[in-house]
């Protein structure tokens, strides 16, 4: 139970009349790849927006590393090392790619407010991001403005932004959410990639994504979460077939 | 300092950065103004002297202006109240300097008046950009316009300064060895500072600080979520760009010799916009040559007819309409920078 690197405790939402999310006990262990899944509107992304606190929960606790930080703002929680990318892709359209990795990367170095030095002739920082752009297969994109990425592309740079601030906890809102398949198969290449080096949360709508990826999948329905365990567990599990998996 | 905005990525390709048709422009438009001043003041062209001197105050302004609004994306619609309280940071020490009373401040000192000037600007700027930057949008320019009309009111009120009527500066700022009631020296004064204030904010843009300020124009939510707090960094923005507007109202109310509380209404706010975005918002040099249209324009214009205003607003119409990011944005296009 300590060693959790996230942990929520009766975590709740409501909006007007609706529970978006009902006490959810959630655990993500270090280094696990977590999976979040459950039919639209189950209230995935609400939950994700508390996590990383955009919205704040009506009653509960969240506990990050061991602190708590239920009622931490956005920037505070990232510089904790808890990084979010967006299921719509939120970037810094006008902008270079490798503008957005090393902002990233800057937001974590703590020292931003230099205000002489030209910031994108320092080698500190654009090689590191040049670094992560290699890692994502990006490098060759670096100089393009995001605004002019395919939408693929764009999901790459998403993943990349996350990593480079070194967060210890990616938070990935449906990172394949509007992928083709190659490119869907791109991504979770990638991620698998990552997964011996960082805990990953992943809500996901794919169930072959999810499968492949996860080391344990939590299932969200109406808001609550019915079921938690391994692959296998969840496939067996009746209440989870009949709530979710029988649609498929 | 004049390269175009493009130069670091031809840097990065480890090519020598050149000047693009905007690079052009503007350090035509900065020799043009120097020059100009310089020739027409010995010329014997006294007019064109006051002329440029008057539209190097305003290019500072605006190009305080132009680090919020164009770099941080912040629509301050209440930028003139810093040119007022500069101004009247040299006409109330002066005044007292004069007519004794408040001998604290009572002082001809130029230097004293430029850091008051810069201080109390900087400190307002503080004060109400803590409060206004918690808002956005619409919000924000209500919230700028309505402090600055405060500030406008204030000094109505101030009978002691003239009121309404404003304040003469009967002895200008005494800054060592210049003596700005000559008007050459006014004028290469502003200028240089102009190209002070033009070097800072260039710096200022591209270092870490302004990459984050960018970052936070063009989307909030990620910069915070990947870890700034840009509430702080826009706050310091702000007092920034306060402090330089308050330098050029310091010098405004050097060059006109007179203080009153028109400097600081909300159709100067206005005019300060205006200029930042005809010129070009987030380009260097853009307020630049909006003001120098703007004040152009005024000249001939306001000659002509009393709806002077009129064109401006079919001009800011068209710009805004044809081209996006300003006339430097279009004469970039037009020359082929990006």
């Amino acid at each position: 139970m300590t060693e959790s690197l996230l942990k929520t405790v009766d975590l709740s939402k409501s909006f007007g009349g609706i529970e978006a999310t009902r006490n959810i006990n959630l655990e993500v262990r270090p280094l696990e790849t977590h999976a979040i899944i459950g039919p639209n509107g189950a209230g995935k992304t609400t939950l994700v927006s508390q996590l990383s606190g955009t919205l704040l929960p009506d009653r509960g606790a969240i506990y990050f590393a061991g602190q708590e930080i239920t009622r931490l703002s956005p920037h505070r929680r990232a510089a904790l090392g808890l990084a979010r990318s967006f299921q719509i892709t939120s970037l810094l359209m006008s902008m270079t790619v490798l503008d957005n990795v090393a902002l990233a990367i800057q937001a974590h170095d703590g020292h931003s407010f230099r205000f002489f030095a030209r910031a994108r002739t320092e080698p500190g920082l654009r090689r590191r991001a040049q670094e992560v752009l290699a890692r994502f297969d990006l490098a060759q994109r670096a100089h393009a403005k995001v605004a002019t990425l395919s939408h693929g592309e764009r999901r790459q740079v998403e993943i990349a932004v996350a990593v480079a601030t070194g967060a210890r906890l990616l938070l990935l809102d449906e990172p394949m959410a509007g992928m083709g398949r190659e490119e869907s198969r791109r991504i979770v290449a990638l991620l698998e990639g990552l997964k011996a080096s960082k805990t990953m949360l992943l809500i996901e709508h794919d169930m072959d994504v999810v499968f492949a990826l996860a080391d344990r999948i939590s299932v969200l329905v109406d808001g609550a979460l019915i079921a938690t365990g391994t692959p296998e567990e969840i496939r067996a599990n009746g209440t989870v077939r009949r709530a979710y998996l029988g649609e498929m | 300092m004049l390269r175009p905005a493009s130069a670091h990525k031809t840097a990065a390709l480890g090519l020598t950065p050149r000047l693009g048709a905007r690079g052009w422009l503007s350090v035509g438009l900065l020799a043009l103004i120097g020059g100009g001043g310089v020739v027409a003041h010995f010329a014997g062209a006294p007019f064109y002297v006051d002329l440029a001197t008057r539209l190097v105050c305003l290019a500072i302004a605006a190009t305080s202006l132009n680090l919020i609004l164009g770099y941080g994306g912040l629509l301050s619609f209440g930028h003139a109240v810093f040119i007022g309280i500069g101004a009247y940071a040299v006409g109330i020490p002066s005044y007292h300097a004069t007519y004794g009373d408040w001998q604290a401040i009572a002082s001809y000192n130029g230097f004293f008046h430029l850091a008051l000037a810069m201080g109390l600007s900087g400190l307002f700027a503080l004060v109400t950009g803590a409060i206004s930057l918690r808002t956005r949008g619409v919000h924000f320019i209500m919230i700028t316009m309505a402090f600055a009309q405060m500030m406008f009111f204030f000094f109505v009120s101030l009978e002691a300064y003239g009121g309404d009527d404003g304040l003469t500066i009967d002895v200008r700022s005494e800054l060592g060895p210049l003596s700005l009631d000559d008007p050459l020296q006014m004028f290469l004064l502003a200028f240089g500072v102009l190209l002070a204030t033009l070097w800072l904010v260039d710096r200022l843009v591209h270092s870490r600080f302004g990459l984050v300020l960018q970052g936070a124009k063009d989307n909030d939510e990620r910069m915070r979520m990947i870890g700034f707090n840009t509430y702080v960094f826009r706050l310091v923005a702000y007092v920034i760009a306060g402090a330089l507007c308050g330098l050029a109202g310091a010098l405004l109310g050097n060059f006109t010799a007179f203080v009153s509380p028109d400097m600081l209404d909300w159709t100067r706010s206005g005019e300060l916009m205006f200029m930042v975005i005809l010129g070009g918002a987030g380009t260097l040099l853009g307020p630049i040559l909006g003001a120098t249209i703007f004040v152009v324009l005024e000249e001939l214009l306001s000659g002509l007819t009393i709806y002077w205003h009129l064109p401006f607003g079919a001009l800011l119409i068209l710009s805004v309409l044809f081209a996006r990011g300003g006339l430097m944005a279009f004469v970039g296009r037009l020359g082929g920078n990006d």
